[in-house]
């Protein structure tokens, strides 16, 4: 499977984020959009998800399902967490499991690594920053899609934490997914590539 | 399918336990209701009279409270966008969740509205033919709203704006809701044209609306 990216231009409110970004993801491999605030990292990995139309370029997945969009085979874990307050933390995690049709008994398996287990009966509402991050995504487990879009996916992680997602994301890659995440600390990912996002970038490219 | 409705149970459990916006919206609908025969006097004929019509507006004023809320939730935690990434084409995330509003909202304010009936005095005979009409018409008024819901979503004051938006839209709903409930009470034979139209038009918006909201949805998605 191949997630590529070719010549891909992106204009938010007239400015041009970033032009002519070309790129390929195998799979097992990680991709890395590094770059300054603003550079357009959240708005490369919206236009992957499908959410955003490139004003010039396409993206496109080859070797993945050839009936599903890109959209229905990634996960995309932006920066908001997508976690219901008034939900407890197993009942976040039952519906996203339902709607996004994984198998019940990963369920389990998701709470526990991202060791929410014990916090199962609990209201999101009431979870600190980082475990509401980590409820957001523990999404990735619930169900398998061979796509991960990850939007700063550390943000108010703990190291353990951090180490947890760095584990989901190795073994998710030696299974033969791939990921793409944007970021603008150190993670450590397996077999990750770096690609510079911004004008400058493509300008020194 | 089966995503479909995880969703709709989903919605109908934060109803439930947020509760919130049925509350206000059924609060709302007591509190225009009763105002209105201390605006209007106590002549009870008068307000038997106007009081189908006075029941079907304040249940639309009702209603608007909690249409801006059918996606913001949603869109503000960034749940839209899984909901985006998911099985299901955003037209039926937008069914789903018209649904649910029904359910909610529509369904709640209709069976509250024989109670506010007696405080306007109306007519015996007219409240089976009300809550009738009232069931067939509010499907109208979720579908519909949630056009408004979307394209509001980030808009500051969204909630005047669905206002300004949407009430246009509930006219032809409210026309033939009122026209079969006076009709009825009239006993002209006009009841079942008002109520069929009534009917297709709730119909025509369970299939039509949806595809709008949709198109709204990707927009606020960009």
């Amino acid at each position: 499977m191949k997630l590529i990216g070719e010549k891909l231009c992106a204009k938010r409110g007239g400015r041009v984020l970033f032009a002519k970004l070309s790129f390929t993801v195998d799979s097992g491999r990680a991709l890395l959009a590094i770059g300054p605030n603003g550079a357009g990292k959240t708005t490369l990995l919206r236009m992957l998800a499908g959410f955003l139309r490139p004003e010039a370029g396409q993206v496109r997945l080859e070797g993945g399902d050839a009936d599903a969009s890109i959209a229905e085979q990634c996960h995309y874990v932006g920066h908001a967490n997508a976690v219901k307050p008034s939900l407890t933390v197993a009942e976040n995690a039952a519906f996203w499991s339902g709607f996004l049709g994984g198998a019940a008994d990963r369920l389990e398996v998701a709470l526990n690594t991202f060791g929410l287990a014990a916090l199962r009966d609990i209201p999101a509402g009431y979870l600190s920053a980082g475990q509401r991050r980590r409820a957001g995504l523990m999404r990735l487990l619930l169900a398998e899609r061979p796509v991960w879009l990850l939007d700063e996916p550390t943000t108010s992680l703990d190291e353990t934490a951090q180490k947890v997602l760095a584990g989901a994301v190795n073994q998710h890659l030696s299974g033969g997914g791939l990921v793409v995440a944007a970021t603008h600390l150190p993670l450590a990912f397996d077999r990750a590539q770096e690609l510079p996002v911004g004008l400058s970038a493509a300008a020194v490219a | 399918m089966k995503a479909f409705w995880h969703l709709v149970g989903r919605d109908l459990l934060l109803a439930w336990r947020e509760g919130g916006a049925i509350g206000v919206a059924l609060g709302f609908y007591l509190v225009v209701v009763t105002m209105l025969p201390l605006g209007l006097g106590p002549d009870l004929n008068l307000l038997s009279r106007i009081a189908p019509g006075l029941l079907w507006v304040a249940l639309l004023l009702a209603t608007l409270l909690s249409l801006g809320r059918l996606f913001e939730m949603d869109f503000e935690d960034g749940s839209l966008e899984v909901l985006a990434t998911g099985p299901l084409p955003l037209e039926a995330v937008a069914v789903a969740k018209s649904l649910a509003h029904w359910l909610t909202t529509g369904i709640p304010l209709t069976v509250m509205a024989p109670v506010l009936g007696l405080l306007l005095n109306l007519p015996l005979e007219a409240y089976g033919v009300l809550v009738g009409t009232m069931l067939a018409g509010t499907p109208a008024v979720s579908f519909i709203g949630a056009i408004g819901g979307a394209l509001t979503l980030r808009a500051r004051r969204g909630g005047v704006l669905i206002a300004l938006l949407m009430l246009p839209l509930f006219v032809p709903t409210l026309q033939f809701g009122i026209e079969a409930v006076s009709a009825a009470l009239t006993g002209s034979g006009g009841f079942m044209p008002a109520f069929l139209i009534l009917v297709a038009i709730s119909l025509a918006s369970v299939v039509l609306a949806p595809l709008a909201a949709a198109v709204a949805l990707r927009f606020q998605l960009q």
